[in-house]
């Protein structure tokens, strides 16, 4: 009976076997995805256990952690709740952490981070308590103040960079919302707050500087179109272009009429930079189909159309449409048809400009710091990519400043402070109203923020407002807090 | 028996074994400290007391083997009592996470259980001075173990815990019998195998090169298959169902060292599954919930248990540090495993999942070193039982098998469980010290009798 006991003992090992390598996949491999299941209560938890990180700006808690007087030891709490919102999100305790970079970097917060390891494992030899790390953010608290102002309590959003290193200033989104009600240990009132907040119309808890529903860009993508042209090598600035009042449009009966309703120039001609500083409609529509929609689309792809990006919270890739005919790609080409951005996407054309050319990353988390404020871990500014070259990037900034100068851009000038921009009025899938926007950088000469606003559905002034007498107006408020 | 696997160790080794124990006790001790360190920040007061209780008790045990069973395997009774007192630490570990002081808790009632099961243990090395007086009894075995399988069924007595109708109940105790006639019918299983061995393994016809076993010979086979058919039916219990059945066929294998019986069994076990399969929704829950634990609607459990051994990772949390309760009431007996896999991570239960497989391995030992046939029989069906339970209730928690509830060996909070795995223990001890024992017993006249010395060796 010996040979069948051994082989019995085969079928043993192969059980226990079995059992082992069940147990290393689902503790080792799947761990990471188990972990972050929605309603996994234990990392909710013990998230409330460990004192989590505090977000700061410029010195400043905007979120930290305080000793709470019931079992989950710490709450949350967040000054200036509404204006930093879309920046941290929220920590709770029945939603868990998200919104922001509360979920973003939830990991160095806890000081679960990988990258945390050996500080971590410092702390166990030093018997220090379990601690998360600080962020520092790259946030400028007057810009993110005078971006909220200048929203007012109209819908819309701003976000603004340091073109020279990608950092961001502001960002502010609007309708924003109290992070400090998700974050309270009444959970009854938190799930009320968060099922009210989901239900609203207006969207408070959508970041739209970087997700939600996409705008439509108008004529702010007149920057692209004019930098595909540039890059063409075809063009100038100086190149002439035809410029009717109305452009009739191949294969429809459909014509494109200028905003003005006149030609943009003396016998129906115009030169590439008077086209933007008018906001040229027919110019722009004609110089579209001339370059052809591969031209415009690969320029949109270079700077960034299309691609997923992490500031760290997830970016939703701003799309330009493909397999266009003709009418199409004359639409697509002054920002209108399918063409969809954040408005970050936007800002980071114009700092792309500003930056001579060179695209910077955008970032929010400055540095990550412990809790003697000693720099962790620090980001560099690092190149994202080269969409146009250092002379494209001139030729745009000469016709960026007449759009301020002479043009539909002039309620965004700052008196003793050269402004380059673009306005854009978007007609969106909504017939009802339009979105405005103004993107442009400052000082011309050397650039400190470059910014994109958009106001959904023409602000608070209805139809008929067009984005120079609206968003430019706001965005000088931004740039008279940035450059003075 | 030249291969060298039963004459390496010579002397009785009841040193080894001692300081073994000595192991087993400061682990266990190490690890209440732990909990009490990681929950209140101080060392538990009673740690002295449980020390010395624990302490006192395996010795207690290491002596009466001394006495009775000198030549006993020296693994099997450290490595259990480090495995009840692990047990203990996290019954009491989930008792404090409830809130439940000692006087209430769980741990208290086990650490009671474990001394009575202990006790029960020794009483049976004492009684039984030689396993193969067992034989004189096996169809009172038999009844017995048939009883104590069908109680659950009758009325006024069974009762239905969690859709599972393996408990009985009488006055304040209750009580899951299969665990006890797991042990009675093992007896009987080896014992009647002994006796039919030849005429199962011997005649027969050869289908497409198969041997197959005569139709009256099968007898056994479709009688075993059909009562845990019965128990799969009525109590609903598909692990006592898949226990008993993969043990009256791993055992009739090595009876008869005829693997036509394994087919047939795996064909008539898998039929078996197929049709309960079809006929009652409890099962397709189950299969349902095995196939994607996280199907919205249906019970949470197996999720929060993954979920926990996620949380733990390959460290774990370290103990008192986790949320075990997370796994609702079953934290300290079907789940205990989950809760040791959060708390002590993936390397703590892999530790004590080879625990168990040392345990079935030296049972599988003493069954190639045991002179006679039924105790081979026996302590490989014994060793098998503990390995099969494992898989069972192991295999469900990490997604190998559909989940089905059968205790822990020596983990779950339970006496019946605990009384049960004890007796295992001491049978093994038993046949061990017979097969361990220098050969000079083999000429005493009075035990040469026996006409399985027979043994193939190839």
């Amino acid at each position: 009976m010996n040979t069948p006991i051994r082989r019995l003992g085969f079928v043993v090992a192969a059980l226990f076997c079995s059992v082992l390598l069940a147990a290393s996949y689902i503790q080792v491999l799947q761990a990471k995805s188990l972990n972050n299941r929605p309603g996994n209560t234990r990392i909710i938890n013990a998230g409330y256990k460990i004192e989590r990180g505090s977000i700061l700006v410029d010195g400043k808690a905007i979120a930290t952690s305080r000793k709470s007087n019931d079992k989950y030891v710490y709450e949350r709490q967040y000054t200036n709740g509404s204006l930093y919102a879309p920046v941290t999100g929220y920590s709770s305790l029945v939603y868990g952490n998200g919104g922001g970079l509360e979920g973003a970097e939830n990991e160095v917060l806890t000081g679960t981070s990988d990258s945390l390891f050996y500080r971590r494992l410092v702390d166990v030899v030093t018997g220090k308590p379990k601690q998360g790390a600080n962020l520092e953010l790259t946030i400028n608290p007057k810009i993110q103040q005078a971006a909220a102002q200048a929203l007012g309590n109209r819908r819309g959003a701003v976000v603004a960079l340091d073109p020279k290193t990608g950092a961001v200033l502001a960002m502010v989104t609007s309708p924003s919302y109290d992070p400090n009600n998700l974050a309270s240990h009444d959970t009854e009132a938190v799930t009320k707050t968060w099922t009210q907040m989901n239900a609203a119309a207006n969207q408070p808890m959508v970041n739209r500087t970087i997700g939600g529903t996409l705008y439509p860009p108008g004529s702010t993508f007149k920057l692209v179109t004019s930098a595909a042209a540039l890059e063409s090598g075809n063009y100038s600035n100086s190149s002439t272009l035809p410029g009717p009042a109305t452009l009739r449009l191949p294969q429809t009966t459909h014509s494109l009429p200028n905003d003005d309703g006149r030609a943009c120039g003396p016998n129906d001609e115009t030169s590439l930079l008077h086209a933007l500083e008018v906001s040229c409609n027919t110019a722009y529509a004609q110089l579209g189909m001339d370059l052809g929609q591969d031209k415009l689309a690969s320029q949109a792809k270079k700077f960034g159309f299309g691609d997923v990006m992490r500031v760290p919270m997830r970016v939703t890739p701003s799309t330009f449409p493909t397999q266009l005919n003709e009418p199409q790609t004359a639409m697509s080409a002054i920002g209108q048809y399918d063409v969809r951005v954040t408005p970050l996407q936007i800002a980071m054309i114009s700092a792309t400009i500003a930056n001579g050319g060179n695209q910077m990353q955008p970032y929010l988390v400055k540095n990550v710091v412990d809790s003697d404020l000693d720099v962790i871990k620090s980001t560099d500014p690092k190149v994202r990519a080269k969409p146009i070259s250092g002379q494209t990037a001139d030729s745009l900034t000469e016709m960026m400043e007449a759009v301020v100068n002479n043009g539909t851009g002039k309620q965004a000038a700052v008196p003793g402070v050269q402004v380059a921009g673009k306005t854009g009025t978007a007609q969106g899938d909504t017939k009802n109203a339009a979105d405005l926007w103004f993107t442009g950088f400052a000082p011309a000469n050397d650039p400190k923020i470059a910014l994109a606003i958009v106001l959904e559905n023409g602000g608070d002034q209805g139809v008929e407002a067009l984005a120079g007498s609206v968003a430019a107006p706001a965005a000088r408020q931004i740039f008279e807090a940035a450059v003075r | 028996m030249s291969l060298g696997l039963t004459r390496t160790t010579s002397g009785t080794k009841r040193g080894t074994e001692l300081f073994l124990l000595g192991f087993a006790v400061v682990v266990v001790l190490f690890a209440y400290a732990s909990v009490g360190l990681a929950i209140d920040g101080t060392m538990p007061a009673d740690i002295m007391t449980l020390g010395i209780g624990l302490g006192v008790l395996a010795l207690v045990f290491h002596l009466v083997v001394r006495i009775v069973a000198s030549y006993a395997d020296p693994v099997l009774l450290p490595t259990a009592t480090l495995l009840n007192g692990l047990g203990l630490v996290m019954i009491h570990r989930i008792d404090v996470a409830r809130g439940r002081d000692i006087m209430e808790g769980a741990a208290l009632r086990q650490l009671m259980w474990s001394t009575i099961a202990v006790g029960a243990a020794i009483t049976l090395l004492f009684l039984i001075r030689d396993h193969r007086k067992l034989r004189r009894y096996t169809f009172t075995f038999a009844a017995a173990g048939l009883a104590l399988l069908m109680m659950p069924m009758l009325p006024f007595i069974g009762m239905n815990i969690n859709g599972n109708r393996i408990w009985i109940h009488i006055g304040p105790l209750s009580f899951q019998p299969s665990e006890v006639a797991k042990i009675l019918l093992t007896i009987f299983f080896a014992s009647y195998l002994v006796q039919t061995r030849d005429a199962l393994s011997l005649v027969g016809k050869r289908f497409l090169g198969f041997p197959l076993p005569r139709a009256r010979d099968m007898g056994p086979i479709m009688f075993a298959w059909l009562m845990s058919l019965a128990v799969l039916v009525f109590e609903k219990d598909l692990g006592t169902s898949l226990l008993f059945f993969g043990l009256f066929v791993a055992m009739l294998y090595v009876a008869t060292e005829r693997r036509s019986w394994v087919a047939i069994g795996l064909i008539l076990f898998f039929t078996g599954c197929y049709v309960a399969y079809l006929l009652f929704a409890n099962f397709q829950n189950r299969v349902a919930l095995w196939l994607d634990p996280f199907t919205p609607g249906q019970s949470d459990q197996v999720a929060r248990s993954l979920m926990g051994l996620a949380f733990g990772g390959i460290t774990g949390t370290g103990l008192g540090r986790g949320y075990p309760t997370f796994n609702y009431s079953e934290a300290n007996s079907d789940f205990i495993m989950s809760s040791f896999g959060e708390e002590i991570g993936l390397a703590g239960i892999m530790a004590m999942i080879v625990l168990f497989a040392i345990i079935v391995e030296r049972g599988l030992r003493i069954g190639i070193a045991c002179r006679d046939g039924f105790g081979k029989l026996l302590a490989t069906g014994l060793a098998f039982s503990v390995c099969l339970q494992c898989f069972v209730v192991l295999g469900g928690i990490t997604r190998v098998i559909p989940l089905t509830g059968l205790t822990t060996p020596f983990l779950s909070a339970g006496g019946s469980s605990l009384l049960a795995n004890w007796a295992i223990i001491a049978l093994l001890l038993r046949i061990s010290d017979q097969a361990r024992r220098p050969s000079v017993a083999e000429t005493d006249p009075t035990r040469g009798s026996d006409d399985t010395q027979v043994v193939k060796v190839r």
